[in-house]
């Protein structure tokens, strides 16, 4: 259920890594309690995120929520396709539904994050 | 937190649960776009039994409905319903209701959840006739069927032709699934739609019944998530964000449910003045956002950079594809506003309500 391949942070976001870049997007639990996304608002590139802080915002039909980056580094490549296509969060939130690729300052950050079974972990202890 | 009676059948349907108004509620079962769009292509299904009823009956009931609600009670005959305010001494308004006329000196008033006990002492404190007020909320379960679908549905649920004949706020008493309810066409999504009202224990059977029969009709239960996306597309107001108690109701823009040729009622020679000056410190227009941002109650609302206002409600609307809401704001501003998103103003353009 939850890729092994990636890793998380306690606020939902997964990070894949390959070599010093980092794609981000949210998981599959998040985007299934945040569900009917509408709109994705995302830095350009460029910008600096630093990890742990805001670097965009989720809207569904029902609230906003808050993006936080799980690694720092320049914003290389954001998926402009979520602009008229939102729902690809929804729909397929660990491919279609990335969010942005980053080159990161620091890939010993990656260390701080959680795995899947400490994701798994995290998921059933916020429902508990 | 309260619960309806029908909290657990809400639990084995996967319901996800809000807070609102004291109440713990089905925010949603599946998804609320899925919702919303049942409603408008089908039907839907709502407990709404945390909405309150207080009976006024006996020698004095018409006197004393009349004196605490704007709209005119001597147009209400019997097995109808009037959409009506109550107001305080300033005109602000302290409960939006429905009011149900079974025959003379006999009225059921429905009224919001949150604001069933401070009705209920507000109607005990201004009863001065003699009539006889009593909060039966706790006794009273609603059901809501909303949707093109749903006469179809009440008419496979009852045994009488009653069902096509029933016209909007009227209603009646019958037999549903066997059991005696009130059925009231009336709703908060403008779609067509009938609401049913019963005693708790027989809550969980008809709402079975009804179930099974919106899932044939391809319809589906639905929570509060999507109930506040339909009533804001058919620009019906919301108490508690749209209006309160200091808000009057030509200022939230329901002047036509206030009755000035009645016989005296609570705010009425504030809204008498109003009506006549024609000033008010606010006004609630519909506004559709120019981008795909969403503005969400409580954000700012400026023009020219100066502050005018503050938007009451906003969502995405299903059905429009845009997002849409409602802004109280100065009076007389012209249609081109900006609102505050997270730092940033976002143009958007009063419109005219409904939105659909």
């Amino acid at each position: 259920m939850i890729p092994e391949n990636l890793r998380y942070n306690e606020s939902h976001e997964w990070v894949r890594q390959e070599e010093d870049i980092a794609t981000i997007g949210i998981t599959d639990y998040a985007q299934s309690e945040i569900q009917d996304i509408v709109f994705v608002e995302l830095p350009d590139v460029g910008t600096q995120i630093t990890q742990e802080t805001e670097f965009g915002v989720i809207e569904s039909v029902k609230a906003a929520f808050d993006l936080y980056a799980p690694v720092s580094g320049e914003v290389i490549e954001v998926n402009e396709s979520l602009l008229d296509a939102p729902e690809q969060v929804n729909e397929s939130p660990y491919d279609d539904g990335w969010f942005l690729k980053i080159k990161m300052t620091d890939t010993n950050e990656l260390d701080e994050l959680l795995d899947a079974d400490g994701y798994q972990a995290h998921i059933e202890a916020e429902h508990a | 937190m309260k619960r309806t009676p029908l909290y657990e059948v809400h639990r084995s349907l996967y319901a996800k649960f809000t807070e609102f108004g004291g109440w713990e509620m089905p925010l949603q079962y599946s998804s609320i776009v899925k919702e919303h769009r049942a409603v408008r292509d089908a039907a839907g299904l709502f407990d709404l039994s945390h909405m309150g009823e207080i009976d006024i009956t006996g020698d004095g009931a018409n006197e004393l409905a009349q004196k605490l609600t704007t709209n005119d009670i001597r147009r209400l005959t019997d097995g109808r319903v009037q959409y009506t305010l109550l107001c305080n001494e300033n005109g602000g308004i302290v409960d939006d209701i429905l009011i149900y006329r079974h025959v003379d000196n006999d009225y059921t008033l429905v009224v919001n959840a949150a604001n069933i006990e401070k009705d209920f002492e507000w109607i005990k404190h201004h009863n001065d006739t003699g009539a006889e007020v009593s909060d039966v909320s706790d006794e009273t379960v609603l059901i809501a069927v909303q949707g093109p679908r749903s006469m179809d549905i009440l008419f496979s649920v009852t045994p009488a032709d009653l069902a096509y004949d029933i016209k909007p706020f009227q209603f009646y008493v019958d037999q549903v699934a066997g059991h005696t309810v009130a059925i009231s066409r009336t709703g908060y999504t403008g779609e067509v739609g009938f609401e049913i009202y019963l005693k708790p224990k027989n809550a969980e059977d008809l709402w079975d019944t009804l179930y099974e029969i919106v899932k044939e009709e391809d319809g589906l239960p639905v929570g509060l998530g999507a109930r506040d996306t339909l009533r804001l597309e058919a620009g019906l107001r919301l108490y508690g964000m749209d209006m309160d108690e200091n808000t009057t109701p030509y200022e939230a823009g329901l002047g036509r449910f206030v009755k000035l040729d009645t016989d005296d009622f609570i705010g009425k020679e504030v809204l008498l003045a109003q009506k006549e000056t024609g000033e008010l410190k606010k006004k609630l227009v519909g506004f559709q956002m120019l981008d795909r941002v969403v503005a969400r109650p409580g954000y700012t609302v400026y023009q020219n950079d100066e502050v005018i206002g503050i938007v009451t409600s906003g969502a995405p609307s299903p059905s429009l594809n845009c997002n849409i809401g409602f802004a109280s704001i100065t009076p007389n501003s012209g249609n081109n506003i900006e609102i505050d998103i997270r730092g940033k103003q976002y143009p958007a353009k009063i419109v005219k309500v409904p939105f659909i």
